[in-house]
């Protein structure tokens, strides 16, 4: 039974389920999961529509309202309308798992979930106040 | 990808999507639906450009843009794998959107901090 062990180049293959490319409509679950992940690309599209806001705001007033002219098409509107629904959906998927991220304990006991979730809700509803206070002042 | 700049990686993941989480359904919702549809005034633009020339408001923007861009470039990535299951082009994805992330983020610095009249 002794000797050397050999050793080859090429281990066996394990056996894969072959998974096709659309797993993700297999259920509801898996569904919502890509659905979250794909909020990413709305979160993209404002950074890139905030980053166009303000260049527009740097070359002048002409191309300011021009901005704001060109976002009035319905084809803007509708673009812009399902990038809120996605974003949206990411500020809801993110404030849920923020107890999950940080377990906050206050003399030794964990503050329960909805109390973390309910203090993240507060504070989006103050910030959104304040945003649009600034902005609405002008 | 090294696992010595992951950490770095997953932490601007996480701070972008935290900042998107907070402000940008405000923002996309004056900017996309409620000023174009007239639902609420625009701000003029004086008060705009009088809102850019703090330098305050230039962080922010910066900040605003930069790290949810760095946001999606982490998530979009996984998303790539998963979603079209082509872990093998790991490079030329990490390439595109990490890349794509600075690009805007090299922009955003430009326009804000060089471009503000």
């Amino acid at each position: 039974m002794s000797g050397p062990v050999r050793y080859t180049l090429h281990h066996p293959k394990w056996y894969r389920r072959p998974v096709s490319v659309w797993w993700w409509l297999e259920s509801w679950r898996y569904a919502k999961f890509v659905l979250r992940e794909l909020t990413s690309l709305a979160v993209a599209w404002f950074a890139l529509l905030a980053l166009w806001k303000v260049r527009a705001i740097a070359t002048g007033p002409e191309a300011y309202a021009a901005f704001l002219t060109r976002l009035q098409s319905p084809f803007w509107v509708g673009v812009n309308a399902v990038a809120l629904v996605f974003v949206l959906y990411h500020t809801v998927t993110w404030l849920n798992l923020a107890p999950k991220a940080m377990v906050v304990r206050v003399g030794g006991e964990r503050v329960p979930d909805r109390v973390i979730q309910g203090m993240n809700y507060l504070l989006w509803a103050a910030v959104s106040a304040a945003a649009l206070w600034v902005l609405e002042r002008g | 990808m090294r696992r010595g700049i992951t950490p770095l990686l997953w932490t601007l993941f996480s701070t972008g999507g935290t900042l998107a989480a907070f402000l940008f359904p405000v923002h996309l919702f004056l900017t996309g639906v409620a000023f174009p549809l007239g639902w609420l005034e625009p701000p003029s633009y004086e008060f705009a450009l009088g809102l850019l020339r703090h330098p305050l408001t230039r962080l922010y923007f910066l900040v605003l843009i930069a790290l949810p861009l760095f946001h999606w470039a982490h998530r979009f990535r996984y998303t790539l794998y998963d979603g079209l299951k082509i872990k093998h082009l790991t490079l030329l994805i990490v390439v595109f959107t990490y890349g794509a992330a600075l690009a805007g983020s090299l922009a955003a610095a430009y326009t804000l901090f060089w471009c503000v009249p």
